[in-house]
């Protein structure tokens, strides 16, 4: 009863608020460019015109004689038969395949217990966990470059305490696992930080029912808490995979560090800021860009697809 | 769990010691370089290459002598770069999050012609790599003569698509259309409603996309790297690899250079900690819109 003079209260109230609203409908039109306008200038002159000219610029080739010529895809089969930029891309898709997983279960784990465990200890150990997040990652790369270097780093010191030999993430068998390592210490706590407000977000009243049908603290997290920010996980793991296709920052730093291991075409990013700056070759700069972004789209809308859950995120 | 903690499982007392050993590890671990670049950047020279005590303070502290060598080193050239950093990120995060509230508020409460055809562009450009821009922002900038300008870091930053994302959800949540319709019925014009009436409500959802549009652009490497050849113009993240290049390449000639680079990591990491654990209310709130559609 009191619903039903509720619900129609509120529909009077809508039709009012519709009669108002149908006043303005001329303007609506134009109000709306207007609030959307700024930022879609800048949208079409710093994202739209720069993949069209990205996608020109890829179909030409520059040549010592004879100038500037049109290939059309040229540069696009040049690159999927180059093995530089073939092997980049395979090292960012293995990289992708542990290094994602990893950070993501570590961000769940750290974020569940922050969430189900709340003491002083626990949140000066969120605010700690998080603090790499407030790194620029070029300065990460850097402090990690100082732990792991072999004269100033304390390795040697620490492996010396037991008699074993540091190992050298530089070398070529290990630099895998470094990048790893700073990767994730980068980006966990943040990770964590969006999972635990996702878990905050959840009403309690759902645990006690829970608890009522006599789930335990494991039920309460696999069943309740995990499928309830699904959609902030999907969030972070489309992040993570477009953050980590695109890995620039921290091998070009330690390559400084670790010469010889990095080379300037370690990562397909690297390969195109090598082509078009090292070697002003802008086309095939261009191409590189341009069939990545291509990668990282089709691995993006792929997982999404096959995870159905487009309508959740977006 | 042995018996007693089961059974004094009631309200308070878990002690859980498991998980605080677990939490207590990975503080060391988050910590650890934190804690290794606070201890070498008191030393000098030769107290960094010397291999003992790499993670506990030499004999002899000298932090002041560090600094005043970081700002003066050529110079000066370590104070200009966070003076551009600064500059960068509150140009570039102001101008950004000013653009991405209100689209995000016209996205969310007008229905204009186009709108949900420009809406799917923009959820389409967050999965573009924004690394993939540079290259050809960069051939744009040069024929325009902006590369090697504060412009061509500036410009590029003011694009966020997540920003009007993020405004979009909040806006439609937080911002009841009865409230706007109220406003507009006392005679309030549409800016005057958005400023007065719209904006107070969206405040958490705007420290957080103004907090990571900054931060965003003070990290940024990519772009000034290729933007930027003069070093005066460089932040502090390209200026700081710029040493750590040189240092690498003659490794016994520029040994006191070392310690430059630690106490400059250090130097400029500060600004950033102090932003967030200030603002530490109001992002996170914010940050929790995204992921709970």
């Amino acid at each position: 009863m009191t619903l039903l003079i509720e619900e129609s209260a509120a529909s009077t109230q809508k039709k009012k608020a519709h009669k108002v609203r149908g006043k303005v409908r001329l303007r609506e039109h134009l109000m709306g460019w207007l609030f959307v306008g700024p930022f879609g200038l800048v949208f079409l002159a710093f994202l739209i015109a720069p993949l069209a000219y990205a996608l020109y610029l890829s179909l030409w080739q520059k040549k010592l004689i004879g100038g500037t010529s049109f290939v059309f895809l040229g540069n696009y089969v040049k690159a999927f038969s180059d093995p530089t930029f073939l092997s980049g891309a395979w090292f960012v898709i293995r990289f992708s395949l542990v290094a994602i997983p990893l950070q993501i279960v570590l961000a769940l784990a750290m974020a569940l217990i922050l969430d189900a465990v709340t003491s002083l200890f626990t949140r000066f150990s969120r605010l700690m966990i998080f603090l790499p997040y407030a790194i620029p990652t070029v300065i990460g790369a850097v402090m990690w470059g100082f732990l792991y270097s072999k004269s100033f780093g304390p390795l040697t010191d620490v492996f010396g305490l037991f008699g074993a030999t540091a190992p050298d993430f530089f070398s070529s068998n290990l630099i895998f696992y470094g990048l790893i390592n700073v990767v994730t210490w980068q980006w966990a706590g943040y990770y964590m930080i969006i999972l635990y407000a996702a878990l905050q977000g959840i009403d309690p009243t759902l645990y006690e029912a829970a608890r009522m049908d006599g789930a335990g603290k494991w039920q309460v997290a696999l069943r309740i808490k995990i499928p309830l920010i699904a959609p902030a996980l999907l969030l972070i793991l489309v992040f993570s995979l477009i953050g980590t296709l695109q890995f620039f920052n921290e091998p070009q730093i330690l390559r400084y560090l670790a010469a010889g291991t990095i080379s300037p075409g370690f990562t397909p990013n690297m390969y195109a800021y090598q082509q078009a700056f090292g070697l002003a070759n802008f086309n095939y700069g261009s191409a590189i860009s341009f069939a990545l972004g291509g990668i990282v789209f089709v691995c993006v809308y792929a997982f999404l697809f096959f995870t159905r859950k487009r309508r959740s995120f977006f | 769990m042995t018996g007693s903690s089961r059974a004094g499982a009631r309200r308070r007392p878990q002690r859980h010691l498991p998980v605080q050993i677990f939490l207590g590890f990975l503080v060391v671990y988050f910590l650890v370089p934190f804690w290794w670049v606070i201890v070498n950047s008191s030393k000098d020279a030769p107290g960094l290459f010397s291999g003992s005590n790499t993670l506990w303070f030499a004999d002899s502290v000298d932090y002041f002598g560090n600094l005043q060598r970081l700002f003066t080193y050529d110079g000066g050239i370590y104070g200009r770069w966070i003076l551009n950093s600064t500059l960068y990120a509150f140009a570039g995060g102001i101008g950004a999050t000013v653009l991405a509230v209100m689209a995000g508020y016209g996205f969310a409460k007008y229905r204009f012609a186009g709108r949900r055809f420009s809406f799917s562009v923009l959820l389409g450009a967050l999965m573009v790599p924004a690394t993939a821009l540079v290259i050809p922002t960069f051939m744009m900038f040069s024929g325009l003569g902006l590369t090697n300008t504060i412009w061509a870091v500036i410009l590029p930053s003011l694009l966020n698509p997540f920003g009007v994302y993020l405004m979009h959800v909040y806006a439609r949540d937080a911002v009841p259309d009865e409230i706007l319709d109220a406003a507009r019925v006392d005679g309030a014009g549409e800016l005057r409603t958005f400023i007065q009436v719209a904006f107070p409500l969206m405040r958490p959802a705007v420290v957080t996309v103004l907090l990571l549009s900054a931060v965003a652009s003070w990290n940024n490497y990519f772009l000034p790297l290729a933007m930027l050849s003069d070093n005066r113009l460089f932040p502090v993240t390209v200026g700081l690899g710029l040493w750590q290049g040189i240092a690498s390449a003659n490794n016994s000639g520029s040994t006191s250079l070392w310690s430059l680079i630690i106490l400059g990591a250090l130097v400029s990491v500060i600004p950033l900690i102090i932003a967030f654990f200030t603002l530490q209310r109001h992002w996170r709130g914010g940050l929790s819109v995204g992921g709970l559609r």
